[in-house]
């Protein structure tokens, strides 16, 4: 063996370093451990006491314009904690009494409904509960309805032209459609379609009506209805179910340049045609109760209705006299399916169908 | 893997035939006495702690599971969906595995084997993209084709997310395997192909397998990628169960499920490794392999290499500033990117260096001490590392709540911890590898010197495994960096990290406001990966194999 050799061979730096040197690393990751969690722990630790924390469900955009339009108004702090609606009901259940929630606002009923059978909200104050119609809040009175907005059919005309389309959303099911249908089965959104669907139909009619649409939509079904826009308007699929202010929402953010879509809607009363309330309701365990219920006041006070209007969120208000811009069919003009609030429930009916049907 | 109470072969001697047992010829310092030791106590006591905190997640899942009932459960489990998740799960790990073996293998065979032209420059650019999230990855494709989607955009995004998982320890193990063994099976006739086959590929072969053991348990897990690419698996199912039917107990089942198939995983690497063993002459008589002459095939292989290197790494980064330079407005206000980035960097930092605290008792015990329960203790923890960060976020928050009164929920400490758990089996690897190659004989010296067992840990132990400790940290804070589900769950409120904030953005197509964090994101996990690279670099074949 050549000495040469020898020395390539034996992993010199390790038996080189000296116990001190090869400490320092040591001992500084050890510091930097032992600061950091420190630091961490008071930096992480709950906000200060007057500080509210609201459980969003909601369009982030949308709630942060009405979180600093309540900031300015009140003085009350309030920290936004984002996450899909049901990722957040379930957070709340597991955190029990310890939630350190205050308020939930939710896209759509079933969430706060669920929350409610669990007796996990308060009352909420019958001053704010009056400027909603009783139709679209809790039945006991433990969350108000704040917007609402429609389920529409988005399409793209080089795919499918408006002819074409359904206006029933049975025909949905219809196989002239395989391949061009696109929905989101896990998206909360889509669960009231189901529940209205089953409601007027029957179960059975239901679940056969799922599978339909399950073969049709092949591939295209999606996690969720973002990506349904994005897909039909790049011309992935030729048209999906997904509540209006998606299309509008697309159209903000690509510019009119950008959109090669259309939305459509159901015929009048269709089980399609479901008005989804979006809400928000007050925890039983939060300790701040009285600036919880300014903040759904302040949600539903004529400020707070005119930054739903004029976000970028595009939903109705729930307030009548605030008019909206974008979505051009006024809120009165609409002609949703009767289905009521109740009726919708925590939105079980859905997943077990849905479950039955392979698509959960 | 070597077992760990085997010597470490640390020897003179000429190359041994291939597949031969080499034994050391001179007495040495590197072998562990043949008596038993004592019980280590301490080690023992700290390692079992370590276990306890690994196992609480399975432990939740068993308790929400039991709640589920048995009838439920079995309803869910034995149902149409459960077996095409089984088969959308199951083919999709087989096939990325495998393209991430023949490509890891054969892009470190081609930088350590070959005369390729500018050899440092790859072996740094094809382990970036292991710095990039999956959910970058895929983000960066779907918005560009509608091509990639489903089962071969699912194939496509994780194959180039993953492969340098395979890369690491096979380059490090053809670095440093026995060019002897190739050249005396030339010798006996063997031809190219079949010494390629029986040789090469026959050396590398536990680092093969050990790092298809890590891109098959990554797969098990993985959901941001996925939910972009509409591709179901066990996992976007178990996220569907925590997200749409406030379904707590049945995501727990499914989650169970999860958990018997990386057993099926960690058993078949454990048959697929089999008893043979690769042994080479030792450290002492190591030469280098001479490098083969690629020739015309330089211009293929270059192609070849850019082609990868272009995919994996100029498509995300590419697609990135695509949508920064697209888009010009952005609704959505959100945390800065200095503020995210330094919670990401807090947060990876603290999480690295607790799980890399963590793996230092349990490696001991693995690689000092004889004994079955040890190396099950140590393999064990391999589990973790296919439990969706979700799941585990829920079990640490159910902890909190029912046995702590909320403490700490929702505060950092316990976000650290989650990172910790979950990337627990990565330090593991590194630390390990480490100290299998530190040779026990010098702390016995010390030892026999008087030292007492803790001095000897802090003078000799630990800075012979120091560069072992830096491989752990920066795979465990690179993995950090580009968690998100465990993380939307425990961060305090009102605080981003870079994936959050990028993850609030893309799910609200506000792409041109998501990409500057995926590029954020990429630019500080790039530099723990290069570390990486560097010390895998180093690592002798026998040690990289034990990864």
């Amino acid at each position: 063996m050549q000495p040469h050799d020898r020395d390539a061979a034996i992993p010199r730096p390790m038996y080189r370093l000296t116990a001190r040197r090869a400490l320092c690393p040591l001992l500084a990751l050890a510091a930097i451990a032992a600061a950091v969690l420190l630091l961490a722990a008071c930096g992480g630790a709950s906000p200060s006491k007057g500080t509210l924390i609201l459980y969003n469900g909601q369009h982030e955009q949308t709630t942060d314009a009405l979180v600093a339009g309540f900031e300015k108004t009140t003085g009350i702090n309030v920290e936004v904690r984002n996450d899909d609606e049901d990722t957040l009901a379930d957070e709340i259940v597991t955190e029990g009494s310890n939630s350190p929630a205050d308020v939930i606002y939710t896209e759509n009923s079933p969430a706060l409904e669920y929350l409610q059978s669990k007796g996990l909200l308060a009352p909420v104050a019958a001053s704010t509960l009056a400027r909603t119609p009783s139709r679209w809040n809790s039945p006991q009175g433990d969350w108000v309805g704040v917007s609402a907005r429609v389920s529409v059919l988005i399409y793209n005309p080089s795919l499918i032209s408006a002819g074409q389309l359904p206006t029933k959303v049975s025909e949905l099911a219809d196989p002239k459609y395989n391949g061009k249908l696109a929905f989101a089965a896990g998206e909360t959104d889509f669960q009231p379609i189901v529940t209205s669907y089953a409601r007027t139909y029957g179960q059975a009619a239901a679940l056969k009506w799922l599978e339909g649409i399950k073969a049709d939509a092949g591939s295209h079904v999606y996690p969720d209805n973002e990506t349904i826009a994005d897909e039909v308007n790049r011309g992935a699929v030729a048209f999906g179910v997904v509540n209006q202010y998606y299309w509008y929402r697309m159209r903000a953010e690509l510019g009119a340049s950008g959109v090669h879509s259309k939305i459509a809607y159901f015929a009048p009363h269709d089980p399609g045609y479901v008005l989804d309330i979006s809400g928000a309701g007050i925890l039983e365990s939060s300790t701040h109760k009285t600036a919880a219920q300014r903040f759904l006041a302040f949600l539903l006070s004529k400020q707070g209705q005119e930054i739903i209007a004029h976000s970028i969120s595009f939903e109705y208000p729930i307030d009548d006299g605030v008019n909206t811009v974008a979505p051009e069919t006024p809120f009165d003009q609409l002609q949703p399916n009767p289905i009521t609030i109740p009726q919708l429930g925590d939105g079980s009916t859905a997943i077990a169908l849905l479950r039955e049907a392979g698509l959960l | 893997m070597r077992r760990p109470h085997e010597p470490a072969p640390l020897a003179l001697a000429t190359p041994a035939p291939p597949g031969a047992e080499v034994r050391p010829a001179i007495a040495h310092v590197g072998v562990v006495p043949a008596r038993r030791p004592a019980r280590p106590w301490g080690l023992l006591a700290l390692s079992a702690g370590v276990a306890v905190v690994l196992v609480a997640p399975l432990v939740f899942l068993l308790i929400e599971a039991h709640g589920a009932g048995t009838s439920t459960i079995l309803h869910l489990v034995f149902r149409s969906l459960t077996a095409s998740l089984l088969w959308n799960t199951v083919r999709l790990t087989l096939v990325v595995t495998v393209l991430c073996a023949v490509i890891g293998t054969a892009a470190a065979w081609f930088v350590e084997r070959t005369d390729l032209p500018g050899r440092p420059v790859w072996a740094v650019l094809v382990v970036v993209p292991l710095a990039i999230p999956d959910f970058v990855v895929s983000f960066g494709w779907a918005s560009l084709s509608t091509w990639v989607q489903g089962f071969r955009g699912a194939v496509l995004v994780m194959t180039l997310a993953v492969y340098p998982l395979v890369y690491l320890p096979v380059a490090a193990s053809l670095r440093n395997a026995d060019p002897g063994q190739e050249e005396v099976a030339r010798s006996l006739g063997a031809g190219r192909l079949a010494t390629f086959w029986r040789i090469t590929i026959g050396q590398a072969r536990t680092a093969i397998l050990g790092g298809c053991l890590l891109v098959a348990l990554v797969l098990l897990a993985e959901y941001g990628a996925f939910e972009i690419l509409s591709y179901q698996t066990f996992t976007t199912e178990i996220f569907t169960e925590f997200n749409v039917s406030f379904n707590i107990p049945t995501a727990a089942a499914l989650s169970l499920v999860l958990v018997l198939l990386s057993f099926v995983v960690l058993a078949g690497e454990g048959l697929a490794r089999g008893r043979g063993r690769v042994s080479r002459s030792g450290p002492l008589a190591q030469r280098v392999a001479p490098r083969r002459r690629l020739g015309r095939w330089t211009p293929a292989v270059l192609i070849g290499f850019t082609v990868l290197v272009g995919l994996a790494l100029g498509v995300p980064v590419g697609a990135s500033i695509y949508w920064i330079l697209e888009s010009g407005h952005g609704y959505l206000t959100g945390v800065s990117l200095l503020d995210s980035a330094w919670h990401t960097a807090l947060y990876s930092a603290t999480a690295a260096a607790l799980a890399t605290m963590m793996a230092l008792p349990v490696a001991l015990l693995a690689v000092r001490h004889r004994g079955r329960a040890y190396q099950l203790l140590e393999r064990s923890t391999y589990l973790v590392l296919a439990i969706p960060g979700l799941v585990i976020a829920f079990a640490l928050a159910y902890f909190s709540e029912r046995y702590a009164n909320g403490f700490l929920y929702q505060s950092a400490p316990l976000l650290v911890l989650a990172y910790a758990i979950l990337f627990f089996p990565l330090a593991l690897v590194g630390v390990r590898a480490s100290l299998a190659q530190a040779p026990p004989g010098l702390e016995e010296i010390a030892r026999s010197l008087g030292r007492r067992r803790l001095a000897v840990l802090w003078r000799v132990t630990l800075p012979l495994v120091a560069p072992g400790l830096a491989a752990a940290f920066s795979l465990v804070f690179l993995s950090a960096v580009t968690e998100l589900t465990a993380t939307l769950i425990l961060i305090p409120t009102g605080v981003q990290t870079l994936a959050t904030q990028f993850w609030a953005y893309q799910q609200n197509l506000a792409y041109g406001q998501a990409a500057p964090f995926a590029l954020a994101i990429i630019a500080i996990a790039a530099l723990p990966s290069f570390l990486l690279g560097r010390f895998f670099d180093r690592l002798p074949a026998r040690t990289a194999a034990a990864t």
